[in-house]
């Protein structure tokens, strides 16, 4: 560039600098020219100048994701989720025993047993392989949590912040209202009313879990709605429902992706805690919540019942909170806490 | 008798993702009992410098400097403490906007108090009564009210009238005025400037007074400094100012509108890159050759 | 002179006059009545989807067809919803929830009894957390970077990722289990029960008014473990927020301001950083309150705490749907409570907000 004002600029504020060194990471990853065939996507992917609207999207997603790489934390979080839909995946061919197959022979086995890597439960089955089918029900709730009560939340949003007036107060208040409600008592008045289970589980989890999401889609729509780009799109005649879903839906869905990773913890906490109180899935099924409730018992003499589920529990929902930040990080600029 | 304020070489380096830059480099200049000024474009140095003297740049900013002497003491081998007394007490500084450097939870009493207490060893019901005067000296007609008040209360006319009060409470010799009044309506800039003015001059202090505004520099100064992408591009006297010599400073004044020269199309600043190479232009004056300041204003 | 006008400006919404603060006083009340209704409506609808048949609950599972009939009427299930709600809403207020079918006592007097017990370990929860939390966020922010930061960082990290149940059990197991450092479930050992009279309630209390330290030594060492807990989670939470309060307040202009005087980095941090913290940190202590009396539901269930979330855990089990409405409408109140008195906390430590 000739023109020398912006970087004298960004520098010249000692706080400005920092905020965008800090944002970039130390190793941004502009790879060095090379004339290499092998890098040409990469070059394309790094043009200053993107040629389409595909190729500033992609390139944009390139950066994030070169961002996301420098950071350690965030990529360990990231393979252990890797690892954990591949474990899920491969569930029967890696677990060493049937999750179900009683062996009252072989019960309350330690950790190291011939054949019982993490032991064995009060009926003889082997903690490992319930561990790892439980990943499927760990996997199937948060799936569904993490599709669901966003789209909840995203139509309320837009709706209460794009149309406004009383359809906005009326909305809003219903938000409020459940948000003043301590969620996880929500989840389990509802869990109790609609009877215990993992569908139920999850109905009541979106069901305490969708306000936040409204609150944050109003939130942006507010601030898209009186931009002059809406203006103009409204000038030539687009109606509401094209405007909120072609345009201002797609600019809501970062701030959503970043705070359901961040909430994914709390999601996988909140089923364990429900599978605990055996208000989700029921007996014999692996899910991890119901098999630290069922390790209880033995607490104090066979301390590993209880303990491996709740260290399944821990890593997980460590890994999604060490993948939020580091997308938060990278996604969110503004808010540069690291 | 040595300057009041002796600046030799000082560089401050920001590190960046393409490496280190140099928002200020290798600068040097004096001052005396003088008002001088530093003019230039926004991202030229010239706030870089003003915190540098104070030795505010805060990490990762690097300083470097071969002196930099308060009455021919450098202030780099101070200890923070030692640095500390020379904050506020010997060399003062007032910001840019008024809004956002007062804190917003505190009394704006309080707030000047702090700033007189702390140097001065004094009583509250003193610090106050010496408040209470320093509101009244820029000119804030009910000091009692505003010395209860809230920054949020207060215009920014006001608040830099109270920002003026609260660096100057402690005396310091110097006075550093990072772009006074930029935040401020048009119609109260000059009263602002005229309290400062008049309250630099009656205390006998030097000022570094840093603006982009060439007309206000040449008014309210003696000798001008000229920063261009962090180097002294030229030093003159204000009142020689319409002299100047550089393209940058040539530029600069004939992109400026006057009326009695009118002309149909300002001119756009043309930027030649080899200013930015060019070696720093000193703004040191030799001691006791100091501009006697008393210019009428 | 000029300076007329600018005194004038100066003057801008200096003092509000009361018929304001009357409107915004009104606005408060408004909005609290309307979230209290709601959440009783919701309360309501949860009872009505229940799939237990309250009539049976009351008659019995062999009462005639007759006895059903009349009890169907007395509990006015043949209104239309809408009258029911108004009965619902009615008793509530008078804070009647009904009979619990596990105590056979009114559940309004069950929740005052279990109430205080929560109460305690909440609050002793929370005060740990502060006096460790929000130190400990200063100290990250202010040395950003550094391995107070890193390990702070961690510290929330994990506290965010473990299930509290389950650090529950292993505490349990390894403080009391193995190394017999603190007293296992429940308030007091057996020796200790019914020794002091109840006041407030809360052990920890009424054993200091009764002025028995023996009484107050074992209640401590109950408490200890699940209040440590709790702490560790408001802990994160307060630190983490403390830590991004501070870092946004320490990149204000103020900040350089205050150095520019001259005072040490003790006074810039503490006096004029954190005096601009403490308001927004009033509104995350209220919320991670609230969360600490949610997170007793579990807690309390491991170790066998008999506040308010064993209450509706026990009710949840064994079907007692009175139980499980007047609790969860109790906690409810106590969140908007909450809310409120954060708000009002806010207005009034918030020059600004005045």
């Amino acid at each position: 560039m000739s023109d020398p004002a912006p970087d004298t600029a960004a520098a010249a504020d000692p706080a400005a600098d920092k905020r965008s060194n800090r944002g970039g990471g130390p190793a941004s990853s502009t790879s060095p020219p090379s004339a290499m065939a092998k890098q040409s996507w990469r070059d394309w992917l790094n043009d200053d100048a993107p040629k389409s609207r595909r190729q500033a999207k992609l390139a944009a997603w390139y950066r994030a994701w070169g961002e996301l790489r420098a950071n350690p934390m965030a990529m360990f979080g990231f393979y252990i989720l890797v690892a954990l839909v591949l474990i899920a995946w491969t569930a029967p061919l890696i677990a060493p025993h049937d999750p179900f197959d009683q062996d009252l022979a072989a019960r309350l086995r330690p950790p190291g047993s011939a054949g019982y890597l993490l032991g064995s439960d009060s009926l003889g089955r082997d903690i490992l392989s319930r561990l790892i089918y439980g990943s499927r029900i760990t996997l199937y709730i948060v799936a569904l949590v993490a599709l669901l009560a966003p789209v909840v939340g995203l139509f309320v949003g837009t709706a209460a912040g794009y149309l406004g007036g009383w359809l906005d107060v009326v909305l809003m208040r219903i938000t409020d209202i459940f948000l003043a409600f301590p969620r996880l008592i929500l989840a389990l008045a509802f869990v109790s009313a609609l009877g215990a289970g993992i569908e139920n589980a999850v109905l009541a989890i979106v069901l305490t879990a969708w306000p936040p999401y409204a609150r944050i889609a109003r939130a942006e729509t507010l601030t898209i709605r009186n931009a002059d780009y809406i203006h103009a799109i409204k000038l030539q005649g687009a109606s509401a429902l094209r405007i909120i879903t072609r345009h201002i839906w797609p600019l809501c869905i970062s701030s959503l992706v970043i705070r359901v990773t961040l909430d994914m913890a709390g999601i996988i906490l909140t089923a364990a805690g429900l599978g605990f109180l055996g208000l989700g899935a029921q007996p014999p099924s692996p899910e991890w919540g119901a098999m630290i409730s069922a390790g209880r018992k033995f607490i104090l003499d066979h301390w590993w019942v209880a303990t491996m589920p709740g260290l399944a529990i821990f890593t997980v929902s460590l890994a999604f909170n060490l993948l939020g930040d580091g997308l938060r990080d990278v996604l969110d600029p503004k808010k540069n806490s690291k | 008798m040595t300057n009041l304020l002796d600046v030799e070489n000082l560089t401050v380096e920001f590190p960046t993702r393409t490496g280190p830059f140099e928002a200020v480099r290798d600068i040097s200049f004096s001052l005396g009992r003088e008002r001088l000024g530093i003019v230039g474009e926004s991202g030229s140095g010239k706030s870089i410098t003003g915190r540098s003297i104070l030795r505010l740049i805060r990490p990762p900013g690097i300083l470097k400097a071969n002196r930099i002497a308060l009455e021919g003491t450098d202030l780099q081998t101070l200890s923070e403490k030692q640095m500390r007394d020379v904050r506020g007490h010997k060399i003062s500084m007032i910001m840019q906007d008024p809004t956002v450097s007062l804190n917003p939870v505190m009394k704006i009493g309080d707030q000047i108090c702090e700033a007189y207490r702390l140097h001065a060893k004094a009583s509250k019901a003193e610090a106050r009564a010496k408040t209470l005067a320093m509101l009244e000296a820029v000119l804030i007609r009910d000091p009692e009210r505003v010395f209860n008040a809230y920054p949020h209360e207060m215009s920014g006319g006001m608040g830099q009238r109270i920002m003026i009060a609260m660096m100057l409470i402690p005396d310091p010799q110097i006075l550093i005025a990072d772009e006074p009044t930029s935040a401020l309506d048009v119609t109260v800039q000059k009263e602002v400037l005229e309290i400062m003015d008049k309250l630099v001059r009656e205390r006998g202090m030097g000022l570094i007074f840093i603006s982009h505004d060439l007309n206000v520099v040449s008014t309210f100064c003696d000798r001008v400094l000229i920063m261009y992408s962090g180097r002294i591009v030229e030093t003159c006297r204000a009142d020689a100012l319409h002299e100047a010599k550089h393209p940058y400073t040539r530029g600069l004044l004939n992109s400026l509108p006057q009326l009695e020269h009118p002309v149909d199309r300002l001119q756009v600043l043309q930027r030649d890159d080899a200013w930015r190479e060019a070696a720093s232009v000193s703004g040191a004056v030799k001691v006791g050759a100091a501009v006697k300041s008393g210019k009428a204003v | 002179m000029a300076l007329s006008d600018d005194t004038a400006d100066g003057e801008r919404q200096r003092k509000l006059p009361f018929s304001a603060f009357l409107k915004g006083a009104w606005q408060v009340l408004w909005t609290v009545l309307i979230t209290m209704i709601g959440l009783l409506a919701v309360t309501f609808i949860i009872g009505r989807v229940m799939p237990i048949d309250p009539v049976l609950s009351v008659v019995g599972e062999s009462a005639s067809q007759a006895t059903y009939d009349a009890a169907y009427k007395e509990l006015g299930l043949d209104k239309p919803l809408i009258t029911q709600f108004l009965l619902f809403l009615g008793n509530v207020l008078q804070g009647n929830f009904g009979e619990s079918l596990l105590t056979a006592r009114p559940v309004s007097q069950d929740l005052i009894r279990v109430f205080p017990a929560t109460l305690e370990l909440a609050t002793v929860g929370i005060i740990i957390g502060i006096v460790l939390g929000v130190p400990l966020g200063v100290v990250a922010a202010v040395k950003q970077n550094s391995w107070i930061d890193h390990i702070a960082r961690v510290i929330a990290l994990i506290g965010y990722s473990m299930p509290v149940f389950w650090i529950g059990l292993i505490g349990l197991l390894v403080l009391y289990g193995q190394l017999g450092w603190v007293s296992g479930p429940g308030r007091l050992d057996i020796f200790y029960v019914d020794i002091v009279p109840t006041v407030t309630g809360m052990i920890l209390v009424d054993s200091l008014l009764a002025r028995d330290m023996d009484v107050f030594w074992n209640a401590v060492s109950h408490i200890i473990l699940p209040a440590g807990l709790l702490a560790y989670y408001s802990l994160a939470y307060i630190s983490r927020m403390t830590r991004s309060f501070m870092l946004e307040q320490l990149e204000q202009e103020y900040i350089t301001t205050a150095r520019v005087k001259g005072l040490s980095e003790r006074a810039v941090i503490w006096r004029h950083a954190f005096g601009n913290v403490k308001v927004p940190l009033i509104t995350v202590i209220a919320l991670s309150y609230a969360g600490l009396l949610e997170g007793s539901v579990l807690t309390e269930t491991i170790f066998s705490w008999p506040g308010i979330g064993s209450y509706i855990t026990t009710g949840l089990l064994s079907a007692d749907m009175n139980a499980v409405l007047g609790g969860t409408v109790v906690v409810g109140l106590v969140f908007v409570c909450l809310n409120i008195f954060s708000d009002l906390l806010y207005k009034f430590f918030d020059p600004r907000a005045k």
